[in-house]
């Protein structure tokens, strides 16, 4: 779609995308760029000279059972945090479409944890499941489960799930509580009138109806896991015990800003930026497709 | 024969019924359920942070208000409890008011630049429109994450480590603020334009006078969205930030926690974490509307 009238100029249109442009070029272009020569290079160990090593830095990582454990942490996580956030919100959105009093209210009460930080979620949950000082923490070991997600790899994998997919909720449930009210009522009324009872109505047209909600969401979940929750395991288990939470992120992290590994610090950013770019590329597929409609 | 049908009639009425309430049922045990899962874990800490510490550290947390709620977030406000071995605390009014200019700034910044660049798009027909469209658009591909050190250098570069500069306007660049008002302008009729022309307005003033009134509603929506955005930075203050004067509220008390000694003062932390969750989740509930808005528009 294309304006039939516009203004002419050239100098005003260019003055007007300047900052837009000038911050993208300074902040991400650039900085990008110098990952991708630095994937490349390999400094000394006294950070002295940099010396062109091709692709051996990636044959490195992709060697590295550090970095292949990383990887896997990553997918686990990742799938557990995105099906856990959105079977519960579609659970919940359903029961709050029905028509029931009270509605409202338990819609904010649903949508509010959006706005808490993933690092303070983090927080939350390790004040009701430390060891020491937790309400459930305690009960758990008290009923003889040794509990301790600082030593328990685990524990720690299942408790920053838990974090994070707790606040990752309430975004599935906004989105599908919208996918829902576009359901057209009449639709659904003819099948219940056809004697489709509520768990048939809602497999055979509730559900494909919202395939597409469904779908678009999977893929934000997803970026929100390999992304987003950065916080969430810096601020509940640090990557640890050992490499127990250690994602993707984490270790770039990790690697790039304690270690000061600089050649493989980039490679691992070439690798993060080419899952973003087909993460991307897919969730703007489906738009377009959405659009068409 | 019309009896038997009525009595039919009546059996699938009744059955109909029973099973409607049931389905009630269902949802009002369940929603009631969500709701208790999503707000326990707040109702542990606002409680603690009523507490005093050896409450706390002892492990025995209850599950009703203490008589401490004044000492204790007097005490976060004002000092951020005692120092730990390897950092000086910083008071909780110092690390909200840094995020409160970073949560503004950044959601002002990204609106005002977004406007200005979708503007040009949309309205303008000028040689490289389409390469500056997609060199916004391909930064959405570009995230910290993945370009964390090379930023750093830039910023070391550029002497932005610990300014509030350097925290703001690495993050105000938006692809997708950017697109969003593109999709908005696209919407305004070219009748507007072409009336405007007509009367001599040029393009700054027909985006004062009629584009910039249009998008207030959008505006608003975006603005509780990158609001929430930039209160809840993390891994950037936690890179560009040192100087404990310039800690924000999120990354602050996280550090308070270090490596989650039972000997913290969690009656404190607990306190100060009310205080970081407060602001972004009053926005959340008081301009839900705006809010569900700007989530729904923007994220497509």
């Amino acid at each position: 779609m294309r304006k039939k009238v516009i203004f002419k100029g050239t100098l005003l249109p260019w003055l007007l995308l300047l900052p837009q442009l000038l911050i993208t070029g300074v902040f991400f272009f650039w900085p990008a760029g110098q990952a991708i020569y630095g994937s490349f290079l390999r400094e000394d160990a006294f950070g002295l000279s940099r010396e062109f090593v091709g692709l051996e830095n990636f044959s490195d990582i992709l060697a590295d059972p550090t970095y292949l454990a990383a990887g896997w942490n990553t997918v686990v996580f990742s799938s557990a945090v995105a099906f856990s956030a959105l079977g519960i919100a579609l659970f919940l959105a359903v029961q709050a479409d029905k028509a029931i009093r009270g509605t409202n209210f338990f819609k904010t009460m649903l949508i509010w944890p959006y706005a808490v930080a993933p690092a303070i979620a983090a927080v939350l949950w390790l004040f009701m499941f430390h060891p020491q000082i937790g309400l459930f923490g305690r009960m758990i070991n008290g009923m003889g489960i040794l509990w301790d997600y600082k030593l328990n790899g685990g524990q720690a994998m299942t408790l920053v799930v838990v974090a994070a997919a707790w606040k990752q909720v309430s975004y599935n449930f906004i989105f599908f509580m919208a996918g829902l009210q576009s359901i057209p009522r009449a639709v659904l009324e003819a099948a219940a009138i056809d004697g489709a009872r509520p768990m048939r109505r809602f497999w055979t047209i509730i559900f494909p109806l919202l395939a597409p909600t469904s779908f678009f969401l999977l893929v934000v979940n997803i970026v929100y896991a390999f992304f987003d929750t950065f916080g969430t395991i810096h601020a509940l288990t640090g990557g640890g015990p050992g490499q127990a939470t250690t994602t993707l992120i984490y270790k770039v992290y990790v690697d790039g800003v304690q270690n000061l590994n600089f050649g493989s610090s980039a490679a691992q950013s070439v690798i993060l930026m080419a899952i973003v770019i087909l993460l991307t590329a897919v969730q703007f597929r489906f738009i377009e497709r959405k659009v068409h409609y | 024969m019309s009896a038997t049908m009525d009595l039919e009639a009546d059996r699938l009425a009744r059955a109909t019924l029973r099973r409607n309430a049931r389905n009630r049922w269902v949802a009002y045990i369940s929603l009631s359920l969500g709701v208790l899962i999503f707000a326990f874990p707040i109702w542990i800490t606002v409680v603690g942070s009523t507490h005093d510490v050896s409450t706390i550290g002892r492990g025995d947390v209850p599950l009703w208000f203490g008589g401490e709620a004044v000492a204790n977030y007097v005490s976060a406000w004002l000092t951020g409890g005692e120092a730990t071995r390897t950092t000086r605390s910083v008071p909780a009014w110092v690390m909200l008011w840094n995020s409160l200019n970073m949560a503004v700034l950044i959601a002002v910044g990204k609106i005002a630049i977004s406007l200005l660049s979708a503007y040009a798009v949309v309205f303008f027909s000028f040689p490289g429109r389409m390469v500056a469209f997609w060199l916004i658009f391909i930064t959405l591909m570009l995230p910290v994450e993945v370009r964390i050190i090379p930023t750093f250098e830039v910023m070391v570069n550029l002497g932005l480590i610990n300014t509030m500069t350097g925290l703001v306007v690495p993050l105000i660049a938006s692809a997708t603020a950017t697109l969003l008002f593109r999709q908005f302008f696209l919407t305004i009729p070219d009748e507007y334009v072409e009336a405007a022309k007509i009367d001599g307005a040029g393009p700054l003033r027909f985006f004062k006078d009629v584009v910039l009134p249009l998008s207030i509603t959008n505006i608003a929506a975006l603005f509780v969205i990158l609001f929430i955005y930039g209160w809840n930075q993390y891994l950037w203050p936690l890179l560009i930030v040192t100087d404990r004067d310039l800690e924000t509220v999120v990354v602050g008390m996280t550090k308070m926690i270090g490596n989650g000694d039972a000997q913290n003062e969690w009656n404190i932390i607990m306190a100060t974490a009310v205080l970081a969750m407060l602001p972004p989740v009053a926005v959340v509930v008081f301009m839900q509307r705006w809010f569900v808005k700007g989530l729904t528009e923007t994220e497509k």
